[in-house]
């Protein structure tokens, strides 16, 4: 009996009632549907195609002092790209039913396109890696076979790189020419293809001509600028960490194998790298702020009938979160920590993990601002994400299941590095 | 024997001669031989009178209980809205529970358990709106939907399929009129289809029946003796939030420019 009334008050639960509050006249339907999750998954495409966008500087544009990070933000990238449908997952209802999109794709829906973008773009990425690492492969897969006692492990290995040479072991000079110029062609077609991926992200809100927040053909303009930021920022930042820990290993003892062998040597070569990367990020901050005051001035120019509501929202009821969280500590404070001269990592670290703030508060603010406001345009919705959750739900959407995709692709990442590895190894490319 | 090269080559010209028949059929849509089948002489509306409605609410609880939506939960597929518009021009609207046991207070519900009381010699007019699917003709749901598990029939009612749905909101998104919603039990996306498997069958929808005002009306537009259809064809009539260029079918007498 007990259970059984439960699971009737279990019914009673609307999806979305839990963490939405109303206040004055909003539709008996009206909930905040679309929340934390759907928060996170233009962020997590947009460090995808923001970390792919940036290899591809050094790659297709040539752009010499990005080299070392070209590759580490590549490998982030494919990490990254694991990551990027887990959000929409955790989000579906009937999340055992996701494959349809792929299956049954309806294609007048911005979403029925995600398994074509998404696949085409892995693709792209995981070839560009092969030709990137296939040196890399061939080497140590040569290396084991010749050795005579392997152990287990070093036969799991082996079995592993064997696969991943694909079967070609032609490392001579012409053959890495070629893999370079490979490599070149599919990085310049996977910029576009990022682009389109997280654009498209991006078109999905600014296509919803229901919500007045939403619909501007801006919105995947915007959401491709503020991407690329985002996943400059991110590689920034993992790209420290990693350096960080290899100065730490340095000082404890030298391995033969590492590519810089004093901790001053790597501390040169890491402010550089930063220097000239963060000069990219600030180009692509400065487009997406443009684009975003571009919106928030034609908008309020124009007041068609929604401004209202809309105004309302933006100075009134989401001030603190546009104006200070996103603007403010996200995009103008990172702004003056980058342009004082005298730049050091320390300032680096803290402007690039607010401007990674800074991004996740404009997804915020789209995703969950645009759904403040009531479809009558004469009430509001207020959003509670949910910290501690009590049910699979409250767990799923809310900041457990936030918190758990974001570190899920660091996890990745350091698993990746062991296939490919992004700093010890030597190569031409 | 065969070198890798040539295999792939001779494997990539296999897969392009294979696919040339096979782009000579072509890809036959589900909706095609649903429209085939269906009866075209059949494009169902709804009318509301909106000067019958009292914002009983019986509409709304024969609708719960006929179409099986959990009785207490904060979901309805039909709902009414009270408006009160004061003599200075400040309107005031609600729809507690969706109307579902009609309005038990004179005070205007502003939501988080507040309430404001209008003093009846400010009222400048006050009236009662029904609402429900419009099942409109350019329906943004169901061009929305990533997978198709929502579609349009013949005769012009948005359904959807609860098998085929993977719930995630988007068709709830891009209603403009908030009448979408998820099932608490099934978990996929839910509306009003102006009972399909009530009038497919020859009868009214639930809320038509139980009105006792006769404030809802459902017809067939396609023919021109219906008494719904003489209606909208030859008095003023309204839709809802034309502006979105959804074609509703759903029209109102007496519509103000303050129903939202």
């Amino acid at each position: 009996m007990p259970t059984m009334m439960s699971s009737l008050l279990l019914n009673l639960i609307v999806h979305g009632e839990e963490w939405t509050a109303k206040e004055l006249f909003v539709y008996p339907n009206e909930y905040i549907y679309w929340s934390i999750q759907i928060v996170m998954y233009p962020f997590m495409t947009g460090l995808v195609a923001g970390a792919f966008v940036l290899s591809s500087l050094y790659h297709v544009f040539g752009v010499k002092q990005l080299k070392e990070m070209a590759r580490f933000a590549l490998v982030f990238s494919f990490a990254l790209l694991f990551c990027a449908p887990l959000p929409i997952l955790l989000h579906l209802q009937h999340p055992l039913r996701g494959f349809h999109v792929l299956m049954t794709p309806h294609f007048t829906s911005a979403i029925a396109a995600f398994g074509i973008v998404f696949f085409s773009y892995g693709a792209i990425v995981a070839s560009e890696l092969w030709f990137l690492y296939r040196r890399h492969f061939v080497d140590v897969s040569l290396s084991l076979k010749n050795k005579p006692d392997k152990s287990l492990s070093e036969w799991i290995r082996f079995l592993i790189f064997c696969s991943l040479t694909l079967g070609v072991y032609d490392v001579s000079e012409d053959a890495l020419k070629r893999d370079e110029r490979a490599i070149k062609i599919l990085a310049g077609l996977g910029i576009p293809v990022a682009c389109f991926l997280h654009g498209y992200a991006g078109f999905i809100f600014g296509s919803v001509k229901a919500n007045a927040l939403w619909m501007t053909p801006l919105m995947p303009v915007i959401f491709i600028m503020s991407a690329i930021v985002s996943g400059i920022a991110l590689c920034i930042l993992t790209y420290i960490v990693t350096m960080e820990l290899r100065k730490l290993f340095v000082t404890r003892k030298k391995t033969p194998h590492q590519l810089y062998q004093s901790r001053e040597e790597i501390k040169s070569v890491e402010l550089n790298v930063i220097k000239m990367t963060s000069r990219y990020l600030l180009f692509f901050l400065i487009a997406a702020i443009s684009l975003e005051l571009l919106d928030l001035v034609f908008r309020g120019y124009t007041a068609v009938k929604s401004w209202d509501v809309l105004r309302s929202v933006i100075y009134g009821k989401d001030f603190t979160n546009i104006f200070i969280l996103q603007y403010g500590v996200g995009n103008l404070i990172p702004f003056l920590l980058f342009l004082t001269p005298g730049l050091t990592i320390r300032r680096v670290v803290l402007g690039v993990i607010l401007v990674l703030f800074g991004v996740f508060m404009m997804r915020w603010n789209v995703v969950i601002g645009g759904q403040a406001f009531s479809l009558t345009f004469s009430g509001y919705m207020h959003y509670h994400l949910p910290i501690i959750p009590h049910n699979l739900e409250t767990f799923k959407e809310g900041f457990a299941g936030a918190a758990s995709i974001f570190l899920l692709p660091f996890l990745l990442f350091w698993l990746m590095s062991k296939i490919f590895p992004v700093f010890s190894y030597k190569t031409e490319h | 024997m065969i070198s890798r090269r040539d295999f792939l080559k001779n494997a990539a010209k296999g897969i392009v001669g294979l696919s040339i028949p096979l782009a000579a059929i072509e890809i036959i849509s589900p909706e095609k031989i649903f429209a085939s089948k269906g009866d075209k002489k059949v494009r169902w509306v709804f009318l509301v009178d909106t000067y019958k409605c009292v914002g009983c609410g019986l509409c709304v609880k024969a609708c719960k209980l006929e179409n099986e939506i959990p009785y207490d939960a904060n979901v309805t597929r039909t709902w009414v809205e009270r408006y009160v518009i004061r003599k200075d021009g400040k309107v005031f609207a609600d729809t507690p529970k969706g109307a579902r046991d009609g309005f038990t207070t004179d005070k205007i519900a502003l939501g988080e358990g507040k309430y404001q009381e209008i003093k009846k010699e400010d009222i400048s007019q006050a009236f009662f709106v029904p609402k429900l699917c419009n099942q409109c003709e350019n329906p943004p749901c169901v061009q929305v939907c990533p997978v198709g598990a929502t579609y349009q029939a013949p005769d012009g009612v948005v359904l959807v399929d609860r098998k085929w749905c993977i719930g995630c909101g988007y068709c709830i998104m891009a209603c403009p009129y908030g009448v979408r919603f998820f099932h608490p039990v099934y978990k996929t996306a839910e509306k009003c289809n102006f009972c399909y498997h009530r009038i497919t069958k020859g009868l009214k929808t639930a809320c038509v029946q139980a009105c006792p005002f006769g404030a809802r009306q459902i017809g067939n537009i396609k023919d021109p003796d219906d008494p719904v259809s003489k209606i909208i064809m030859t008095e003023r009539v309204g839709i809802l939030k034309e502006e979105y260029g959804t074609k509703p079918q759903v029209y109102y007498i007496g519509l103000n420019k303050e129903v939202r």
